[in-house]
């Protein structure tokens, strides 16, 4: 493991993936907010959450940078193009395995089923994200490859 | 108070006086009084409508509550709040429509999920038994979209557009799935209620609230949370009803985010039926500035002076040392004024105006009204901050420089440039104000010698000029022989003695000529050519000027004989009709319900319980 390059590149990756999150909010192609929808699972304070969940991604998507780069040592090389499959990989499981069961797991988030409670009333993400927007899918995947690519392309095995 | 009125079933276009506004400090709904909510604009109060009948009975989009049969209504506010009640009458039973977008305070937002916006309607039936009507039409984009309603299942109904979700959530069944309006038909016997609750949201997840007793809960959040800010209210004065009610008007057309306060939260009600005297006022003009730091500070409400002079400060730092007549709630420049030809406007009164040019317009009196407000704000004992010296400096230079120039004045004409006396008067203002300010300690840096030689020079112009000898009356402009009711602010800033022989005599044309009745002043003599309304303020600048002569009497009967033009909910708007005694223009109006504050303090000075009739603490 070449881990000063991890912590370099699993940082820049995770900077720059976070920031084409936020800009796809920020240009209307998706409502979806990452840190206030994670950080609500911690707090019900918008600002609050927002600041949490902003670590909570960023720590996130840190960590996962280590399981792009344990594949790469794994096969001995280590590539943009094989970077960008990751993320597509990840991005596929990201739409369509956690977020519609993500309201099983978030104390605040309404359930398709029931509706709004009391203390549920954040509503779910969907299939592929598609509560929050129909453009959502396109800038979860476009945000993992690009992740993937940086990881793959700067990342040098050892 | 409450006020009955016949309505029937297909009644056209209310009047303007026939709405009352609820808000939550970002943006507010008009409602009328046969329960429509015919304007609203969200996020923010300069955003597009998404309810617009009011400019367009056809095209605009609106929501409607109401008995299918005929009733009469009733309608106040709770006690202290903007919390809405309006009351069906049938002869069959009684309904209560209760309306308000939830607010509560920040502590407690931290502690429970709220929605970015909500506006809730809550209907019980209180006896007997009433079949009621719903429609919800709404109309994005200035009307431009009617949008596309989808069913949400257990989510309500919802409308995307853009990165924008609107919900709609319900206990009554809506027909209309995949159309651009939803229509209920229900009825409700004495004990029962139901409660629709529309949110909006920018980021996802949105907040999606439940309805049942979370309905209730936010009822009495909203309700508490109005009355906490009227309590921190020091006024114990005369007319406490028409006061506290034009203090709650001013905090709805305040943005909480930033400070800014709208002048209106609507466009384009027309100043004349028919006219074409429509603008856009969901902007933030400087020319409110010195009356809505006295009347703030006045009341007590010391917050939220604060927060509107630091919105001052922060809104102007891009643009000094000139500064502009109008700002967006974030201090931008507002977006360049456009007509909306599809829309008819209210009462066929086109066009619909958005945006607003006078954002172009040179207006030299706007410099006087932020020193002024500054000056008021810091009191004789606080100090200045460096920003605020250097902000004051460079007024100074400005209006050293500037104030023989030409501009578009108080009423912000579009045809040419003149030399206002207001402008002059404010310029002097600004000149005065600094001198004080450097004479107490407070300021440093100005040229003291240059500053006392141009204010000397500009009350030898005002003097000179825009006394008219023939007239015997201070008149709009140097040179000019238009009488306009902003000559009564000489005394009111203090330049001229109210009971000074030329004051009493300029009082006593602006009678003759703009004064149709009691308690209605037009601006000026251009107003009876325009034929548009009395202009409200003028009224209580008339008041003002009347208890500054000592005519306390006289006061009163003139303060409480413009207040009855208010309508039931004790609303102003910007304009008077003079034959109906409607209200014309945008509406509620920041600086009308400013006027009725500050007539009131001055009013309350004279019975020894306010500071004093200059305001200065």
């Amino acid at each position: 493991m070449n881990w000063s390059s991890w912590l370099l590149w699993g940082f820049a990756s995770t900077v720059v993936l976070t920031s084409i999150l936020a800009g796809s909010q920020g240009i209307g192609m998706t409502r979806m907010n990452i840190p206030y929808m994670l950080g609500t699972i911690f707090t019900p304070s918008r600002d609050r959450a927002k600041f949490i969940g902003s670590f909570f991604h960023f720590a996130n998507g840190w960590l996962f940078s280590l399981l792009y780069v344990v594949a790469f040592q794994i096969i001995g090389r280590s590539s943009w193009w094989f970077g960008a499959l990751i993320g597509l990989v990840q991005a596929g499981f990201v739409l369509t395995m956690l977020m519609p069961v993500l309201p099983a797991f978030h104390p605040r988030m309404a359930n398709e089923q029931y509706g709004p409670t009391v203390v549920r009333q954040l509503e779910p993400p969907g299939f592929l994200g598609l509560h929050y927007g129909i453009r959502t899918p396109i800038s979860v995947v476009f945000a993992h490859i690009v992740f993937g690519i940086i990881l793959g392309g700067f990342y040098s095995v050892k | 108070m409450v006020c009955k009125t016949i309505l029937n079933v297909s009644a056209s276009t209310p009047k303007i006086n026939d709405y009352a506004v609820i808000g939550d400090g970002r943006s507010v709904a008009l409602v009328s009084r046969n329960g429509s909510i015919d304007w609203l604009c969200w996020p923010r109060f300069d955003s597009a409508s998404i309810f617009q009948k009011i400019l367009d009975p056809e095209i605009g989009g609106t929501w409607s509550i109401r008995p299918a049969q005929q009733s009469q209504t009733t309608r106040r506010y709770i006690d202290n709040t903007n919390v809405l009640e309006t009351g069906f009458h049938l002869d069959s039973g009684r309904i209560v429509l209760t309306d308000f977008m939830a607010v509560t305070s920040e502590e407690k937002k931290r502690a429970i999920l709220w929605p970015e916006h909500e506006l809730i309607r809550q209907i019980r039936c209180d006896s007997g038994e009433v079949r009621l009507v719903v429609d919800f039409s709404p109309r994005l984009d200035y009307g431009r979209v009617a949008p596309i309603i989808k069913n949400g299942g257990n989510f309500g109904w919802r409308i995307e557009i853009g990165t924008c979700v609107f919900t709609l959530r319900s206990d009554v069944d809506f027909a209309g799935q995949n159309s651009a309006a939803l229509f209920a038909n229900f009825t409700l016997k004495a004990g029962e209620a139901v409660a629709f609750s529309f949110t909006y949201g920018s980021e996802g997840p949105a907040v999606i609230p439940p309805l049942g007793d979370s309905i209730t809960e936010k009822l009495n959040l909203t309700i508490d949370w109005w009355r906490r800010w009227v309590e921190k209210a020091n006024y114990d004065g005369p007319y406490s009803r028409h006061v506290l009610r034009s203090a709650l008007v001013l905090k709805l057309l305040s943005y909480a985010p930033s400070g800014a306060i709208v002048a209106a939260p609507t466009t384009s009600l027309p100043e004349s039926i028919g006219s074409d005297l429509n603008w856009d006022y969901r902007f933030a003009w400087l020319r409110d500035a010195a009356f809505t730091v006295h009347a703030l500070f006045g009341l007590g409400y010391k917050d939220d002076g604060e927060a509107f002079v630091n919105w001052l400060l922060h809104a102007t730092r891009l643009t000094r040392p000139k500064l502009r007549v109008v700002y967006d709630v974030f201090g931008e420049r507002p977006p360049p004024e456009q007509e909306l030809p599809y829309l008819n406007g209210y009462a066929n009164s086109h066009p619909v105006r958005i945006g607003n040019a006078a954002s172009e317009q040179v207006q030299l009196d706007i410099y006087g009204e932020v020193v002024e407000a500054v000056s008021h704000f810091i009191g004789e004992n606080e100090k200045l901050d460096r920003d605020m010296q250097k902000m004051l400096r460079q007024c100074a230079e400005y209006v050293c420089a500037h104030w023989r120039e030409p501009d578009n004045g108080i009423w912000e004409y579009r045809d040419k440039q003149r030399h206002y006396t207001h402008s002059r008067l404010m310029c002097w203002v600004a000149l005065d104000r600094i001198l004080n300010m450097q004479m107490r300690g407070q300021l440093r840096g100005i040229d003291v010698a240059k500053c006392e030689a141009e204010r000397l020079r500009i009350r030898q112009e005002i003097e000179q000029h825009a006394w008219n000898p023939k007239l015997q009356t201070y008149v709009q402009a140097c040179g000019s022989d238009v009488v306009d009711a902003s000559a009564l602010l000489l005394a009111y800033h203090g330049f001229e003695q109210a009971n000074s022989e030329r004051m009493q005599r300029t009082h006593q044309r602006i009678r003759q000529r703009l004064i149709p009745r009691a308690g209605l002043v037009y601006r000026n003599e251009r107003s009876l050519q325009l034929r548009e309304g009395a202009f409200a303020i003028c009224s209580f600048w008339e008041v003002d000027f009347l208890t500054r002569a000592g005519k306390f009497g006289e006061a009163r009967e003139i303060f409480e004989t413009t207040l009855s033009y208010a309508n039931d909910v004790d609303l102003f708007a910007e304009e008077i009709d003079v034959k109906t005694g409607d209200a014309l223009g945008n509406f509620p109006q920041a600086f009308t319900h400013l006027g009725v504050i500050n007539a009131a303090l001055a009013l309350d000075a004279t019975e020894g319980r306010a500071p004093n009739l200059n305001g200065k603490s």
